[in-house]
């Protein structure tokens, strides 16, 4: 029996296991569309502008560890997807956006809302397709998927043209996806697993530094075992956090531009990194030729061109995370050289110093008598959520706050727009993450500038009585540029104070949703338990200190050494 | 320094626009590029010349596998090689220089492809070194006009890779 294009796409989605999808319709999709509406196996969130359902789909993805999928039209409804692509091509999150296309015949006329949306987004995929022939789009669709989830994950677009979802075919049998020119490499190599644990072994100061890779190849357990095992200190990028507990006495919490004094001043001392899944991004390394200058370093990750790309790695291990870790816990295990005690006993000097490190220049902020500090609100969210919460950011300082005071205890619990820094990202990505986890609180730390760039979303949250809690951090600022010219631009505060802003207390009623307001310290707790026992989307308005800065603050093109402290 | 690669890719459409958008994108260089079919009809071969220090090359041969559609990138810089280019050149031939165009055109091992009553066209092949010295010589004479095609190389036989 033959069936149509848009039937079949339906089908692919339930073979791969997809029960919830996100988007937006218009004309080039309006045959899917007519078909999910008679789908009872598929849920679809209708978000109120496509860039939403990019991030929602990217959300949706971290918190199952499965692929998002995400469903706009062509033309701007292709477009509007740009910059959630483009963020979970940066954050290496698995995705599949569908986009609509004019009909073949029209391709390359100038037709009525026609994009090149592959040729767009060739450079923020992982892979993009256009289907062109009905006969190919089963297997295109399985081949993307495939793509999406395995490796370095990323995002894949496919583009309908209008006529392939109305052509009819028979559905191709399930097979599995065998490419001649895509193989990624999961096993690590034995001879470098052997060279990495010997320079451990020899290391009297070492340190790991993971990154998201831990997180998407489910390596959290790997890690804490060599960590724990070795007695190596951890600290994780902004992607990595919670792929070793933030609250164990080993984790010093983030490194980097807005890392710990403690962290910053480790690595920069170490004699061993040992990196996992991270890619020395700018914001982590600072100046490179000051980074890690003593260390030997070892270089976990699953995709070669991030090894050597920034600073030259001694041991490089292509490989996927949690093979490489088990590898290297196998490795100690059988090893006669290897005494837990023995490495205990060497590194104590290096964790006494870390200690000291730690005991001059905690993690802090200084308090104000009856302002609000947005640290504190942080400390309060994690202390009234137990810790348990999915936190969502947008990005800036809120972003930052939340990253350093939140103390992540798990996997797949912070979401957050890492390498791309996307406002607006925070709270589709909560829509996305409750979606995925119903019974979890989840949690949406905002600015009072990025909150308003996808605010609309308000409307999806509350047409699936999504009880998602957004804490908007209020300082009548974007903040984090503000700091930047602070300290950079003689106080010029060129076009980032918001003088004019809604009333996020009276717009949440507007959307039916529950609105709350803190102004002074002691009404924090109760805001957010009001908000905790609600079953409603909240908007807590925390108006806090308009000038507050985050600190640590290591200025950009400095050693990550030269910090600027509370 | 110069690295000669090549790349076997996926005869898919917009596959070259991959490459050049990944070159232009990290601002790698492109020298010359040139693509053909390979003996399969749905393979074919790039051969790019770039420029950079071991770090950029390194770098682009990597993200160059990265792509979905490459089968196989080599730096054939690496070992030893065989490239070839070729150019059209329309040279200004007056009654006074005839001669001395084709003798120059004998001594590359040229050929004349075209004549008019005022020019002569020439077609030289060689490595990208031999074609630039002959339009240098050329060039006091009078060069119209030139059309050069990228770098292409294979390796030497016998050497294993």
């Amino acid at each position: 029996m033959k069936i149509t294009g848009a039937q079949a796409l339906l089908k692919c989605l339930e073979e791969q296991k997809v029960d919830t999808i996100f988007g937006f319709p218009g004309g080039a999709v309006i045959d899917l569309y007519d078909e999910i509406l008679a789908s009872d196996k598929l849920t679809h969130v209708l978000v109120r502008h496509e860039q939403a359902a990019v991030h929602a789909a990217d959300a949706y993805a971290r918190v199952t560890g499965d692929v998002g999928v995400a469903l706009v039209t062509s033309g701007p409804g292709a477009t509007n997807t740009v910059t959630g692509i483009a963020s979970a091509y940066m954050d290496s999150i698995p995705i599949v956006v569908f986009t609509g296309q004019v009909p073949t015949g029209l391709i390359g006329n100038d037709a009525f809302q026609e994009v090149d949306i592959v040729g767009i987004t060739r450079p923020c995929t992982k892979h993009n397709y256009l289907v062109k022939n009905v006969n190919d789009l089963v297997p295109t669709i399985r081949e993307a998927f495939y793509i999406a989830r395995s490796g370095r994950p990323g995002p894949v677009l496919i583009d309908l043209p209008k006529d392939v979802m109305a052509s009819r075919i028979v559905f191709p049998e399930p097979q599995q996806v065998k490419m001649r020119t895509y193989r990624p490499t999961y096993e690590p190599h034995p001879g470098q697993i052997e060279k990495a644990c010997r320079a451990i072994l020899k290391a009297r100061k070492p340190v790991i530094y993971a990154g998201g890779g831990v997180i998407l190849s489910n390596a959290n357990e790997e890690l804490t075992q060599l960590a724990r095992n070795a007695d190596i200190p951890v600290t994780m990028t902004l992607m990595g956090l919670g792929g070793f507990p933030g609250t164990d006495p080993l984790s010093m919490g983030m490194l980097g531009m807005h890392g710990t004094y403690y962290a910053n001043m480790a690595v920069a001392n170490c004699d061993l990194l040992i990196a996992v899944g991270a890619r020395f991004d700018d914001r982590v390394t600072g100046r490179v030729d000051a980074f890690a200058p003593h260390a030997k370093i070892i270089h976990i990750d699953i995709d070669p061109t991030s090894i050597s790309k920034n600073v030259k790695v001694h041991i490089p291990i292509v490989a996927d995370c949690k093979h490489a870790l088990t590898a290297m816990n196998t490795w100690f295990a059988r090893s006669e050289e290897f005494t837990a005690a023995a490495e205990k006993e060497n590194h104590l000097a290096w964790l006494k110093q870390i200690a000291e490190w730690r005991a001059a220049h905690p993690l802090g902020y200084l308090e104000e008598p009856g302002v609000i500090k947005p640290q504190f609100v942080v400390q309060k969210l994690h202390e009234l959520t137990k810790g348990d919460a999915i936190i969502t950011t947008e990005v800036g300082q809120n972003q930052m706050w939340a990253a350093q005071f939140y103390h992540f205890n798990h996997p797949r619990a912070f979401m957050t727009s890492g390498g791309l820094g996307v406002m607006g990202y925070g709270f589709p990505a909560a829509i996305g993450a409750q979606m995925a986890a119903p019974d979890r609180i989840v949690i949406d730390i905002a600015g009072d500038g990025s909150i308003q760039m996808n605010i609309q979303e308000m409307a999806t949250a509350m047409q699936y009585k999504l009880p998602v809690k957004i804490a908007i951090l209020n300082n009548g600022y974007l903040g984090m540029v503000r700091q930047w010219q602070e300290l950079f631009y003689d106080k010029k505060y060129s076009a980032t104070p918001l003088d004019v802003a809604p009333d996020f207390v009276a717009l949440a009623r507007a959307y039916g949703a529950v609105g709350l307001r803190a102004t002074k310290p002691s009404e924090v707790e109760p805001v957010i338990k009001e908000a905790l026992a609600t079953k409603n989307l909240v908007v807590m308005d925390f108006v806090i200190a308009r000038e507050e800065g985050v600190y640590p603050m290591v200025p950009a093109g400095k050693a990550t050494t030269e910090m600027l402290l509370v | 320094m110069k690295h000669t690669i090549s790349v076997l890719l996926q005869n898919k459409p917009g596959v070259l626009s991959r490459v050049t958008g990944l070159f232009s994108g990290r601002g790698f260089n492109i020298e010359s590029l040139s693509v053909a079919p390979t003996l399969e009809t749905d393979v074919s071969c790039l051969t790019l010349v770039t420029a950079g220090d071991n770090n950029i090359v390194e770098q682009i041969t990597k993200q160059l596998h990265k792509l979905i559609d490459v089968i196989k990138v080599t730096d054939i810089s690496e070992f030893e090689f065989v490239e070839r280019e070729m150019a059209l050149i329309r040279v200004k031939a007056e009654p006074s220089t005839r001669a001395e165009i084709l003798r120059i055109c004998d001594i590359f091992r040229g050929r004349v492809v075209d004549v008019s009553a005022k020019s002569y066209a020439l077609e030289v092949t060689g490595t990208c070194d031999k074609v630039q010295a002959m339009i240098d010589i050329l060039r006091p004479i009078g060069i119209q006009e030139i059309v050069r095609t990228g770098t292409i190389a294979m390796t030497r036989a016998s050497k294993k890779y």
